[in-house]
């Protein structure tokens, strides 16, 4: 599917959500990705067009941000957090272990154009390091080996379903739900045993 | 031993803890009701009296920065919530928006109206699918009960919000980036003075505040400033979010007063792994100098982290054991910030990337002992001397870590010739 009509007329309904036109662009992006797979000419150009910029205006303030990307990514953005929390609870290893089994690197796509491997900053998630995320859902307190099943599942086909949220879907999906339309997924459960540590450790300690 | 308060975190275990009927069935939305009555310059003031301190990183006394805002100027007035969380080892925003998102939408309303603000805008960092689903539908479940839209609850106070996504940028935390960033902008900072409160989004008066601090607003007008200042201390008053990470047995977060320590997190969340010793901590996100187990008993409070050389920050406490090294910490967070640079000054653009540089060198085996000092000096250089506080930030791990352990550094770089 291409960019067409029912895009552009989506993009119209970002930019009707604020009081001025130009403040939608970041959702525009995040949506013209979720057609294309990543920011392509004709994604730049309608994103101009609805909302009055030149080309050059829009390429200048898409490549300033990291989720925008350049080359088509895979069916799934695969990330593991290497910032230090992650890195030493063991993100380096599994970093390792998926980047020399899938045999590529940093910001490189598997030849079946199935997996996008990227090396990923702090996700807000350190009391879950390790952390990895599938099309930015979290997979929490990862290890090789739960990294090499997820892998193998996201290969195959199989369910995968976010530690913290919903089953995984793919990353242009993934894309739209970030643009701001709804997935139906929002009661999808996501609180876990970190989130509630505090609240356990009050009620064991009767306070 | 300091008791734990659980308030945003009351009711987390309950599965509909993020709708609005969870929310409803413990009293939400009630304190706007109380707002309603009290009228917007009583909740400004009550806010003040409350001492709630921004939890964004700074501190900034949040009833004080409402109050800059200049009334009866004609032009409108924005409410933007900095939900950025990207500072490594800060994660309190990111599950309090996914497990308690109408305290934040009822904060909002309720800030807004103090500051006659007639649309807001929550801006969340955008690799964060969920809690954005669940912020989008917290705000979509107030506009149907009429909570947000024309005349809310009878009031005659109108207020629309809209809830925006990042696109993976750390500087867009930094309030005037994140202006240009939601004006549909590349994000780099702007310029102080003029500050937000008098021109912000659209060149308009704008109140920049943290997640977390909005949220803590409806507490407050519900159970009253005297309340909310009987936790903590003098300066250091109330509860907050300490997102306890690292080589604990069990991570998370932990709702607590001001001025619980160090020791006293670890115990709840279970001791040490292994029962190893800490070697340091950071009490605040990687922008705040790190601390040794001799500071484990000292009040997480602005103040005592001030007097200790560091700040509170973020107040997500990272803990290492003795089996980690504070090195490679360290050039994973000086990387960290040689990519978040946003380049718009000369000091933070080549000061992080010869630090990286350097560090590289000094990683392979290939760096002198007089590295250290170079290391030293350009942190120097970068401090005081950039643009915005992101250079700052990226100037503290070095010189906070060679404080306390040179030689780990020194032995680091002998054993690796
Ligand atoms: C590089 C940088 C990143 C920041 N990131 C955040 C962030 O993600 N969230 C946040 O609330 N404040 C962040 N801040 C602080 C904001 O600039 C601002 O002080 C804060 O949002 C004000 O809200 P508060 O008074 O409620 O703390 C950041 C500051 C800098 C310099
Ligand atoms: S200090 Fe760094 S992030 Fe801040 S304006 Fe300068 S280059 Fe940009
Ligand atoms: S360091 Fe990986 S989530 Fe924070």
């Amino acid at each position: 599917m291409a960019i067409n009509e029912q895009t552009r007329a989506e993009l119209r309904e970002l930019i009707s959500r604020y009081p001025e036109p130009r403040s939608a662009l970041l959702p525009m992006l995040h949506l013209v990705q979720s057609v294309d797979g990543y920011i392509t000419q004709a994604g730049i150009d309608a994103c101009a067009a609805e909302v009055g910029l030149t080309t050059a205006e829009v390429s200048a303030v898409a490549s300033f941000y990291t989720m925008f990307k350049r080359y088509p990514v895979g069916k799934h953005h695969v990330g593991v957090c290497v910032n230090s929390m992650c890195a030493m609870k063991g993100g380096d290893a599994i970093w390792k272990r998926i980047s020399t089994d899938l045999g590529v690197g940093h910001d490189e796509t598997t030849t079946d154009g199935q997996i996008t491997l990227e090396r990923i900053e702090c996700q807000a998630a350190c009391t879950h390091a390790p952390v990895m995320t599938v099309n930015w859902e979290f997979m929490d307190d990862m290890d090789e080996q739960s990294a090499t099943k997820l892998i193998s599942d996201l290969k195959s086909g199989a369910d995968v379903k976010s530690t913290r949220g919903p089953r995984v879907r793919t990353f242009k999906e993934v894309s739209r739900s970030i643009a701001g339309f709804d997935d139906g997924l929002v009661d999808e459960p996501a609180t876990d045993a970190a989130m509630l540590a505090g609240l356990n450790a009050a009620k064991k300690a009767g306070n | 031993m300091t008791k734990l308060v659980p308030n945003l975190t009351a009711h987390w275990d309950e599965a509909d803890s993020h709708t609005l009927a969870g929310y409803q069935r413990h009293g939400g939305y009630s304190a706007l009701k109380k707002a309603f009555e009290l009228g917007p310059d009583a909740v400004i003031g009550e806010v003040k009296e409350s001492g709630l301190r921004g939890r964004g990183g700074a501190g900034f006394p949040t009833g004080m920065k409402w109050g800059f805002v200049p009334q009866g100027d004609g032009k409108p007035h924005y409410l933007v919530v900095n939900a950025d969380e990207s500072e490594p080892g800060a994660c309190k925003d990111i599950p309090l928006m996914m497990a308690n998102p109408h305290s934040l939408v009822e904060g909002v309303i309720i800030a807004s109206y103090a500051i006659r603000a007639n649309h807001a805008f929550i801006y969340i960092r955008g690799e964060t699918p969920h809690p954005i689903r669940r912020v989008r539908q917290a705000v979509a479940a107030a506009y149907e009960a009429k909570l947000l839209g024309k005349n809310i609850l009878g009031s005659g106070f109108d207020l629309d919000v809209v809830v925006h996504s990042g696109a993976g940028a750390y500087i867009c935390g930094e309030e005037t980036a994140l202006l240009d960033s939601l004006e549909g902008r590349r994000g780099q900072p702007r310029l102080k003075p003029p500050f937000p409160a008098v021109a912000g989004l659209y060149a308009s008066p704008t109140v920049v505040n943290n997640a977390e601090t909005i949220a803590s607003v409806p507490a407050i007008i519900n159970n009253g400033a005297a309340w909310y200042k009987s936790f903590g201390t003098e300066k250091s008053p109330g509860i907050k979010l300490f997102a306890v990470s690292g080589d604990v047995k069990r991570p998370g977060i932990f709702e607590a007063p001001l001025g619980i320590t160090m020791r006293e997190l670890i115990d709840y969340a279970g001791g040490m792994v292994s029962d190893r010793p800490v070697k340091f901590f950071v009490p605040g996100g990687s922008s705040v100098p790190l601390l040794t187990p001799e500071h484990i008993d000292v009040p997480l409070t602005y103040e005592d982290m001030a007097a200790h050389g560091t700040m509170l920050g973020t107040g997500t406490p990272m803990v290492f054991d003795t089996s980690r090294s504070v090195t490679q910490a360290v050039v994973r967070w000086i990387e960290f910030y040689k990519h978040e640079s946003c380049g718009k000054c000369t000091p933070c653009r080549e000061g992080t990337y010869f630090m990286v540089d350097i560090l590289k060198r000094l990683e392979k085996g290939k760096g002198e002992i007089s590295d250290l000092d170079l290391l030293v000096d350009i942190s120097a250089q970068i401090s005081g001397r950039s643009f915005c506080a992101l250079g700052d930030a990226a100037a503290t791990p070095i010189p906070a870590a060679l404080k306390y352990f040179r030689e780990e550094f020194e032995t680091k770089l002998v054993g690796a010739k």
